[in-house]
């Protein structure tokens, strides 16, 4: 485990060496950007929306008590949206996205002579390969969370539309209360914190590939598993401090 | 010219190659031949800084190559040429974007340039105009020397070849051998080639080393190879049914 976390922090430092020419790095990192940001907007949509509205109708069913004001529903589905649903559930359907893309193509130019291709022009191969996709993720991962962030509200609102447990002025009244600008802080640090697990790890898993077409699937296999298991503990840790 | 002294490469409790001395001349295609498993791939993994020797040093045009850092080898890896066995062109770039990778990173020409060198380029290795093709579009043949394209691009001054002719049909694999011969020529590079094809060994190998079990065995040229009489050279020589009657007829 030690000789792999050694290994890992290695690969991250050479990752991040001078580029050899900052313009063919930049054009990657806008590339990368491109596939994973645009390229996964479509699933974050679609998980966020019926996240959002799953929710507020779960919190509508628990609180079905006089007592308590349904608009509290809209306050727990935000707050609960916020800092947990959008950014985790996104950090993991990224990952399986995301991570497994990079693992399987960086371990598909590992088994295919392509990276030994880079390292004889003189090109530092992590650089090139694993820095743009460090850099888009840790951008592209908080703009989707705050995207997977208005949908998921959007669907609880559409949730009280459709089924009528909570009426729509109830859930806009307990989303506009008592809102705390430190759950959103909360939530783009674990983006960015996400956005650097995923890219990094299934890059080092993609990078030491080494056999032929079954290795590029347990590589990626395994960057999805750990990204997952580490997405997780960042996160307990992240609320754990920032809350 | 390259020069190898004392190579030694172990794998865990395996030594691969034991001890191998060589010099490859410019102007000349230098061939190492030898079975699956002699050693020769890794040779010329460690020629070329892909695999660090664990004992011994390689020089090109007298600068140790091997005690030189990432940094310092960097001058000298901007003349190498190297085409792989499976070509290796990267997928996600068309053959121009190919042969144009080692231009945009290591050069300041201009598009125009980049793209005047890439069309010669291609021209040269018989593709012109195939510029907007992707890699997996392109037949076996047709990725070699697309792959010959981009090794060139930044006129090398060495030319390293892992097996050129395997999966190639037989006379494809001439139209690469002597493409390869015409350019060392034309470039004056030293080019080192991996391969066990005998039809290269015998049509281009100015310069030939034999390895058997990671040692060096024979050194010689394509015209001294047929005469030798190094039992393990001439078993693997003459292996074929072709190459013996070959032989028969000499």
């Amino acid at each position: 485990m030690f000789y792999s976390l050694g290994k890992y922090i290695l690969l991250l430092r050479l990752s991040f060496r001078r580029p050899e020419k900052f313009s063919v790095y930049w054009a990657e990192v806008m590339r990368e950007m491109v596939s994973i940001g645009i390229g996964s907007l479509g699933i974050i949509a679609i998980i966020s929306l019926f996240i959002g509205a799953a929710t507020t109708i779960q919190v509508a069913f628990q609180l079905s008590s006089p007592l308590v004001p349904l608009s509290i529903a809209g306050k727990i589905a935000r707050d609960s949206t916020i800092l947990e649903f959008s950014p985790t559930i996104s950090a993991l359907v990224l990952a399986g996205r995301v991570g497994s893309s990079i693992a399987s193509q960086i371990g598909t130019m590992r088994v295919t002579e392509q990276i030994d291709a880079l390292e004889i022009m003189g090109v530092n191969a992590p650089g090139y390969l694993i820095s743009p996709k460090i850099i888009a993720s840790m951008t592209m991962v908080p703009l989707l969370v705050i995207t997977s962030i208005t949908l998921g509200i959007t669907g609880g609102y559409i949730a009280c539309l459709v089924s009528g447990d909570i009426s729509p002025d109830d859930y806009i009244a307990g989303v506009r209360d008592g809102f705390d600008g430190l759950t959103v802080q909360v939530a783009l640090v674990k983006a960015i914190v996400f956005g650097f697990l995923i890219s990094s790890i299934c890059a080092y898993q993609g990078f030491y590939t080494s056999g032929g077409a079954l290795e590029v699937g347990q590589s990626s296999t395994k960057g999805v598993v750990y990204s997952c298991v580490m997405i997780l503990f960042a996160d307990l840790v992240i609320t754990r401090i920032m809350l | 010219m390259i020069e190898v002294k004392n190579i030694h490469k172990t794998f865990g409790e395996n030594d691969v190659l034991n001890g191998i001395s060589a010099a490859f001349k410019k102007g000349k295609n230098n061939l190492i031949i030898g079975g699956s498993g002699s050693g020769k791939t890794t040779l010329l993994k460690c020629i070329v800084g892909l695999h660090e020797p664990t004992k011994g040093n390689v020089f090109f045009d007298s600068q140790n190559f091997t005690d030189m850092s990432f940094e310092q080898r960097v001058p000298i890896r901007t003349h190498i040429g190297m085409l792989f066995q499976n070509s290796a062109l990267f997928d996600s770039m068309t053959v121009e974007e190919n042969i144009m990778f080692p231009l945009n990173l290591f050069t300041k020409q201009t598009h125009a340039e980049k793209l005047e060198r890439a069309n010669f380029c291609l021209e040269r290795v018989n593709l012109a105009g195939k510029n907007a093709l992707y890699p997996a579009e392109l037949s076996g043949g047709m990725k070699k020397r697309v792959g010959i394209a981009r090794a060139i691009s930044m006129q090398p001054k060495y030319l390293f070849v892992d097996e050129p002719n395997s999966g190639l049909d037989p006379k494809t694999s001439i139209l690469i051998d002597d493409l390869i011969n015409d350019l060392t020529e034309e470039y004056q590079m030293t080019t080192v080639i991996v391969t066990h094809d005998m039809n290269s060994v015998m049509g281009i190998g100015d310069h030939i080393i034999f390895l058997h079990n990671g040692e060096k065995w024979w050194e010689g040229s394509n015209k001294e190879i047929a005469k030798t009489d190094n039992q393990e050279l001439n078993d693997f020589v003459f292996a074929s049914k072709f190459m013996q009657a070959a032989k028969a007829k000499l």
